[in-house]
């Protein structure tokens, strides 16, 4: 039997050495697998147990958010019929989604831009990623710095545009991750036949864009929602939103009602999440 | 608006090129116009909402306060604003913060390296499950994730009533309002932002070298200080990064968990803007917090360099 020869004639140690390297079996095996999978046990230990004690303490009748009085939904209903948290709630959603339009119609546009005509412009590229990048509250005061120089009033509309400044980031960075995956014969099949610039863009640009689109414009509407740092600098004192009202309410007296109104911000993220995960994985499948 | 479009790579872009039309490649204008209406639009958005608000910041450095906050622009330069950091009030606040973000920074990653270790080991079905959880919470709003430890740590709080409950203590501890506080709640707000990048680069890693090395008669310790380790380097720094940089620009974790005892500069630069209203030296606060960012971007990028061209 000839030896497989290695460099000068040295012999090569040979590959049935490998079963040696066998995974151990039974109880060893069960043992090193939980140890290997204790840092994430441990993980999901630290990131769940605030999350469970505050739903479990929302259901809560006392009047201490830390004291458990018996199971009630009393705060549920406090939290309906307070007029601030309504208030802030609509001022989020009305940023919220007009942040995400805006940044959508812009970022796209910039991200079909950027692919197709300067595609190695390391300028515009920077730009178009540095309000991800910037720490949240050096854009804030940034932005409250401009809104000031101008004598802009502050109110919703300057949240809303603040958000766009990040939003329009996120949504150029989705699309083009999409463009690159894309296939740009399909665009000049349709130049090939006749169609226009515009008509290209709106009938096979687009429609190929679409799940990049819709996922830049969840993750938007997402973290415009629960945006704090950059509102809390530009909102007017008039039109707090949403997590300025959480942030006050945290601030001057903690009640059971905090809790209710977390359970329910958590309960619409998670959904928002969830349902994004299931139509990226739709859009990716069609 | 599509005749418009066709007509603009048509006739049109030849009589408008006509001066160097020998030159020109047909449709060089309406190439021309698509980028303008295609960058064009974002590009302003970014210059004026972006550049502009950025180099105001970076403007106001040299000025003085005015005396009712803003700027007094007739009060002409100076340099004070910058010394003024030098102030041990000032400099004690930016050590502090650099130490309490760098503590949640190296928690971050001996808690996420083995956790993105361990999802890699997964199986596929079970690796989306394990992300999808490590990801969800980061997802939800963030005063909300913060306010979550007040419940857990404070003096009535969850964890207390535990350990009296238990008889480890008969006297609450001091858990909230501490600094210790503070690194947990930013631990617990970013850890995500570790553990995303770790996983991506270990998955990266080929298993066909990890093989080769213990094939070479390396233990899995020294295997992975010599293979593992210098080959996710980059993924450690993005992730490093992540952590490092909101850390220590937030102001609402020490603000709501350490009590207003653990002042971090993202408070400094919040009272400068908001109350005490000394725009110049809060500009100054910013611009030494994206100093200490291009600092890890470029050390980021020269490990990231490294390890490509070894490749």
């Amino acid at each position: 039997m000839r030896r497989p020869g290695g460099i000068a004639g040295r012999p090569v140690r040979r590959p049935r050495r490998l079963p040696a390297r066998r995974r151990p079996t039974g109880l060893v095996a069960g043992l090193a697998g939980l140890v290997a999978g204790l840092p994430l046990w441990l993980t999901y230990l630290f990131l769940y147990t605030p999350v469970v004690v505050l739903v479990a303490m929302s259901f809560n009748r006392s009047e201490s958010p830390y004291q458990w009085g018996g199971f009630g939904t009393g705060w549920y209903g406090t939290l309906a019929r307070d007029d601030e948290v309504l208030r802030g709630l609509a001022n989020t959603l009305i940023v919220a989604a007009g942040a995400t339009v805006l940044s959508t119609v812009l970022g796209t546009l910039l991200a079909v831009g950027l692919a197709r005509h300067a595609n190695r412009s390391r300028l515009l590229h920077a730009l178009s990623v540095m309000p991800a990048v910037l720490p949240d509250i050096v854009l804030a005061i940034g932005l409250l710095a401009f809104y000031s120089m101008v004598s802009a009033t502050l109110g919703l509309h300057s949240v809303l545009l603040a958000h766009t400044v990040f939003g329009l980031a996120f949504v150029t960075a989705v699309v083009r991750t999409r463009i690159a995956h894309g296939d740009p014969s399909l665009e000049e099949a349709s130049r090939d036949l006749g169609a226009g610039e515009v008509s290209t863009f709106l009938r096979v640009t687009l429609p190929g864009l679409a799940p990049g689109i819709v996922a830049g414009a969840l993750l938007v509407f997402t973290l415009s929602l629960d945006e704090f740092v950059i509102a809390f600098f530009t909102a007017g004192p008039q039109d707090p939103t949403l997590p300025i009202v959480v942030y006050s309410m945290i601030r001057f007296g903690v009640t059971p009602e905090i809790n209710a109104l977390a359970t329910v911000l958590l309960t619409v993220s998670f959904t928002v999440v969830i349902a994004a995960q299931r139509i990226s994985r739709l859009a990716e499948a069609s | 608006m599509a005749a418009g479009g066709r007509a603009g790579a048509g006739p049109v872009t030849r009589r408008l090129k006509g001066v160097s039309a020998a030159r020109a490649r047909v449709g060089s204008a309406a190439r021309t116009r698509a980028r303008l209406v295609l960058i064009g639009p974002g590009f302003s958005y970014l210059v004026v909402l972006l550049v502009l608000p950025l180099a105001l910041v970076i403007g106001y450095t040299a000025f003085r306060r005015g005396r009712f906050g803003g700027i007094a622009y007739e009060d002409g330069v100076t340099g004070d604003n910058f010394a003024r950091i030098a102030d041990p009030l000032y400099a004690g606040v930016l050590t502090d913060s650099l130490r309490i973000a760098g503590i949640t920074t190296v928690l971050a990653l001996a808690l996420g390296y083995p956790t993105a270790y361990a999802i890699t080991r997964l199986t596929a079905r079970w690796r989306t499950v394990a992300l999808v959880l490590v990801v969800l919470p980061f997802w939800t709003n963030f005063l909300v994730r913060t306010y979550a430890w007040i419940v857990l740590l404070s003096s009535e709080g969850v964890v207390n009533r535990a350990l009296t409950g238990i008889g480890v203590t008969d006297r609450p501890l001091r858990l909230l309002y501490t600094e210790g506080a503070v690194v947990v709640g930013l631990l617990y707000a970013y850890l995500p932002l570790m553990v995303l990048p770790l996983y991506a680069a270990i998955e990266r890693v080929d298993r066909r070298l990890l093989d080769a090395s213990s094939d070479l008669g390396a233990r899995p310790a020294r295997t992975f200080c010599s293979v593992t380790l210098p080959l996710t380097l980059p993924g450690v720094l993005t992730g490093c990064v992540f952590v490092f940089v909101p850390s220590l620009g937030n102001f609402v974790v020490p603000e709501l968990l350490g009590g207003g005892r653990t002042v971090m500069v993202g408070n400094l630069i919040r009272d400068q803007f908001l109350t005490a209203r000394d725009w110049p030296f809060g500009s100054v606060l910013a611009l030494a917090l994206m100093a200490f960012l291009v600092l890890l971007l470029m050390a980021q990028a020269w490990a990231g360099h490294r390890t490509g061209s070894r490749r």
